[in-house]
């Protein structure tokens, strides 16, 4: 009786998709023409998008020139709050996880040196982990995805001031497989 | 100061124990201290097939004592005659000397054994304070030399020395190629003879001793996620204890060694458990949404003393174990972490930060007084000695990571370093056992 329940609630979106996934703009390679429901799947480009309209909808994963090149977050000093000016960024890997549910991604978070490494590796989980929701809120499935915490053993800058620190607390989007 | 420090590496480089290992560690005297006690440690006769004795145990005492920063020991160029025992003291001169203390000492070889005498002379009252005669086997006489340091120690300050003991620390070394080599190290506490126990191209975190000192417990990131191993440090046989979803860290052994204080963040956010060594069982010790870390026992094993940023930014809480009643301890300064607490339970060091900058601080538990030790910008990781004298932490000295000791009182202070990398997170072993 689950098991049955749990496959009519998958299959319900999949028919309301369909059903309205020919209307709107639709950017090459993402579809056929209007009207029609089949899917012209190009190199590469495999869209089921649940927002069909999202603006990040084409992007690819390879491409350095995409938004989806960026996949590092950057954090203020204590803090695991998700700042404006990368959700936009998060935003588009949420789309394209969407877009690829069987894609997973781990997200690494990361503290600058100060202060004590327990701690530190606390902190960046909780930093991961504030990705991790933004990134489900969006549309990514938390199935997908995994936060980890490597704290202040990983720096990418070796520094010790402001402007290496700041490049170390960050959260990494690290896509698997491939 | 600087004669002193040079005859001390001359006397290290003589003893003939520098080992070329990757990091070995070298000892510098930062600070000295005032009112340090005269004592002359007379050269040890030898007895034995070989022409030189396998080791200069007056040397590694003269060592020991010296970094203790309570000692002078006299230069051996000063010394006018050479006695190996009491019979063959003449005090006169060695009161002329200005020395107050005196000892002199023979080994002898023994089959495959060895057996070291030393004893300690009161110079202006010419009487023996103690003398003992110690059967050792080779790869043994260092740390017979360190015994005998502890008992000069012992009788002339009153109280233990901690010189028989030992020091794991975790080190980082960049490969020629580029990588990053870590390891875990287990060293004598004045440096020699460092052995790595464990050797990872991931991250090492947290080595903590067990109340006996024959095993290390750490969070290894070896199999890309942080999980607690637990190793007997003799025989290098681990054991992966803890591997949830989630955060495995900060692992603490209770005071009788049969249970493991660690950090899991496997319902969300990371708490303190108690897992039991005997029969696996987890018990949750605390349940917030703040970062719950680094718990550390009392010794009695009645409660855990751990970092919480419930209030905000990190500060210091106790916990009951019976009651569940918490207490927060530390009121000054802006963050205050990684708790490490003396043997007898009265005084805590923690990391202290104010306005970025992060020192070593002692609190006194039952006044509340608050002492801030150290004076760089980004000490960590306090550990204290289990004669609870000495802190040895970790700090950061022109681009490295370097050990550092310093007395209770801050008045003492000890730098040790490694020739090559980082070292950092030390952990002062309990008594030998």
């Amino acid at each position: 009786m689950k098991i049955l329940s749990k496959v009519i609630i998958a299959v319900i979106p999949v028919i309301m998709l369909v059903a309205c996934g020919t209307t709107g703009d639709k950017k090459p390679g993402a579809g056929a023409g209007r009207g029609v429901t089949e899917v012209e799947v190009g190199e590469g480009a495999e869209s089921m998008g649940l927002d069909s309209g999202s603006e990040f909808a084409g992007e690819r994963l390879d491409d350095p020139a995409s938004i989806l090149a960026k996949r590092v977050i950057y954090f203020d000093f204590d803090r695991s709050e998700v700042k404006e000016e990368f959700r936009n960024i998060i935003k588009a890997h949420a789309t394209y996880l969407a877009n690829h549910p069987r894609v997973s991604a781990v997200l690494e978070g990361h503290a600058d040196e100060r202060g004590s490494r327990e701690y530190n590796i606390g902190l960046g989980e909780r930093r991961a982990n504030a990705v991790l929701r933004f990134l489900s809120l969006q549309g990514a499935s938390s199935s997908q995805l995994e936060a980890i915490s490597y704290g202040e053993e990983r720096p990418v800058a070796f520094g010790h001031d402001e402007s290496s620190w700041q490049l170390n607390r960050r959260v990494e989007i690290v896509y698997q497989g491939n | 100061m600087r004669r002193l420090v040079k005859s001390l590496y001359v006397l290290m480089i003589g003893m003939g124990v520098w080992t070329d290992a990757d990091a070995a560690l070298t000892i510098e005297i930062t600070q000295g201290v005032e009112g340090a006690l005269p004592i002359a440690i007379v050269p040890f006769g030898w007895e034995g097939p070989s022409p030189q004795a396998p080791l200069d145990v007056a040397g590694v005492i003269a060592a020991d004592l010296y970094r203790s920063g309570r000692f002078s020991p006299l230069p051996e160029k000063d010394f006018l005659a050479k006695p190996q025992e009491g019979s063959q003291i003449n005090f006169t001169n060695w009161r002329i000397l200005g020395v107050e203390n005196l000892v002199v000492g023979r080994m002898r070889a023994a089959g495959s054994e060895y057996i070291v005498q030393f004893q300690l002379f009161d110079v202006f009252r010419t009487v023996q304070l103690t003398g003992y005669s110690i059967r050792s086997n080779e790869q043994d006489l260092r740390h017979t030399a360190h015994q005998i340091s502890d008992i000069i120690y012992e009788t002339l300050i009153g109280e233990p020395g901690a010189f028989a003991t030992r020091i794991a620390y975790v080190t980082e070394v960049k490969t020629p190629s580029g990588k990053q080599r870590y390891s875990l190290q287990v060293a004598d506490a004045d440096g020699f003879d460092p052995r790595p126990v464990l050797n990872s191209t991931q991250p090492l975190m947290s080595p903590s001793w067990s109340p006996d000192g024959s095993k290390l417990a750490y969070v290894s990131f070896e199999n890309g996620r942080p999980h607690i191993y637990i190793q007997d440090v003799r025989t290098g046989k681990r054991e992966l204890v803890s591997s949830q979803r989630g955060l495995n860290g900060a692992p603490a052994w209770s005071p009788d060694g049969k249970s493991l204080a660690l950090v899991l963040s496997k319902d969300g956010s990371p708490d303190i458990f108690v897992l039991s060594l005997i029969n696996n069982k987890l018990q949750r010790v605390t349940r917030s949404y703040a970062i719950d870390t680094e718990p550390v026992w009392m010794p009695d094993g009645s409660a855990i003393i751990f970092t919480s940023d419930r209030g905000g930014q990190p500060q210091i809480y106790r916990i009951d174990l019976s009651s569940g009643r918490e207490k927060r301890l530390t009121f000054e300064g802006a963050y205050n972490a990684r708790p490490s607490l003396s043997p007898d339970g009265r005084l805590l060091a923690m990391v202290h930060g104010n306005n970025g900058i992060y020192n070593i601080a002692v609190l006194e538990l039952d006044t509340g007084v608050l002492r801030v030790l150290t004076d760089a910008r980004l000490d960590e990781s306090p550990s204290f000695a289990p004669n609870g004298s000495m802190i040895i932490y970790a700090t950061e000295d022109r681009n490295r990571g370097v050990l550092q000791a310093v007395s209770v009182d801050g008045r003492v202070r000890q730098r040790l370093f490694l020739q090559q990398g980082d070292a950092r997170e030390p952990a002062w072993s309990p008594y030998d056992k």
